[in-house]
């Protein structure tokens, strides 16, 4: 309970910063190196890298070594609930729907054009 | 909106949607029955979807593959378990290998489509279940981005309110 307790801590006290949130919404789209994502905020080098450290300690972004660059990835598993999960495929199955209903808007009888590729 | 109703059990991690859509039930289900209309709203516009074998009949094994932006693909297949043209359909949908052969350990989902007349249109209600939260966690995980892009916003959203 006290790890949990603690854990909650850490990702709260991560989160609670607009400039951790939007780091972590950067590496959740793809990879980033530190030096890329500090050349993003107004502030020095070790500040972003400090931030990107409370991340990592939170277990929200992981970061590997490629030669000189470290590149961080975003690691939201720590935060998700089975809740949090069902909210996402919602948001897929919403696409979904949007998309079903454009395309039934479009032109019920005609077949549609062909697609490209394959 | 064309949803009308949203029902999540996290006991049994199943998300039912029912949607109404303005046309005919032959015209909603022509387009699972057509591969090149299904591929157009299965997935999402940066992993377009392209299905390799599609035939909806009882125990027919359809293929399809989701291609990210980068240019990798992600495939898939659809074991049909029950057809009932033109009000509904069942299959389980899981995670395929590059040559689309069933990869091994990789969560399964078991779908039901059901769609009916309502008025001039059609109520669709679409109910998937996984079998573990961990399952629901991996096709999560697959690449689809708007998943992400959702968790992280609710944190925020969490946070201002």
């Amino acid at each position: 309970m006290t790890d949990s307790e603690d854990r909650a801590d850490a990702l709260f006290h991560a989160l609670s910063d607009r400039t951790r949130r939007d780091i972590l919404r950067r590496v959740l789209a793809g990879e980033h190196s530190v030096s890329t994502l500090a050349a993003s905020y107004g502030m020095s080098f070790a500040a972003v890298q400090k931030h990107v450290a409370v991340l990592e300690r939170a277990g929200l972004l992981t970061k590997r070594r490629v030669g000189r660059e470290a590149l961080a990835t975003g690691d939201v598993t720590a935060v998700r609930s089975v809740a949090s999960l069902l909210d996402e495929l919602e948001a897929v199955w919403r696409g979904r729907i949007d998309r079903i209903d454009l395309l039934l808007a479009q032109d019920p009888d005609q077949p549609t054009p062909p697609t490209t590729g394959s | 909106m064309p949803v009308t109703d949203i029902t999540k059990d996290l006991d049994a991690r199943t998300l039912t949607i029912t949607a109404h859509f303005a046309a005919p039930v032959e015209r909603v289900w022509g387009l699972y029955a057509d591969p090149r209309q299904l591929e157009r709203v299965w997935g999402p516009p940066t992993y377009p979807a392209t299905f390799v074998d599609h035939d909806l009949s009882v125990g027919s094994r359809c293929t399809y593959y989701m291609a990210s932006p980068e240019g990798e693909r992600y495939g898939g297949w659809w074991r049909i378990t029950g057809v009932d043209e033109p009000h509904r359909l069942t299959f389980d949908d899981g995670f395929a290998t590059g040559d689309l052969e069933d990869a091994p350990g990789m969560p399964v989902s078991h779908n039901v489509y059901a769609f009916e007349a309502d008025g001039e249109g059609t109520r669709a209600t679409y109910v998937s279940q996984f079998d573990s939260a961990e399952d629901l966690q991996k096709v999560l995980d697959m690449g689809v981005e708007e998943g992400s892009r959702s968790a992280i916003d609710q944190i925020d959203a969490a946070l201002v309110a």
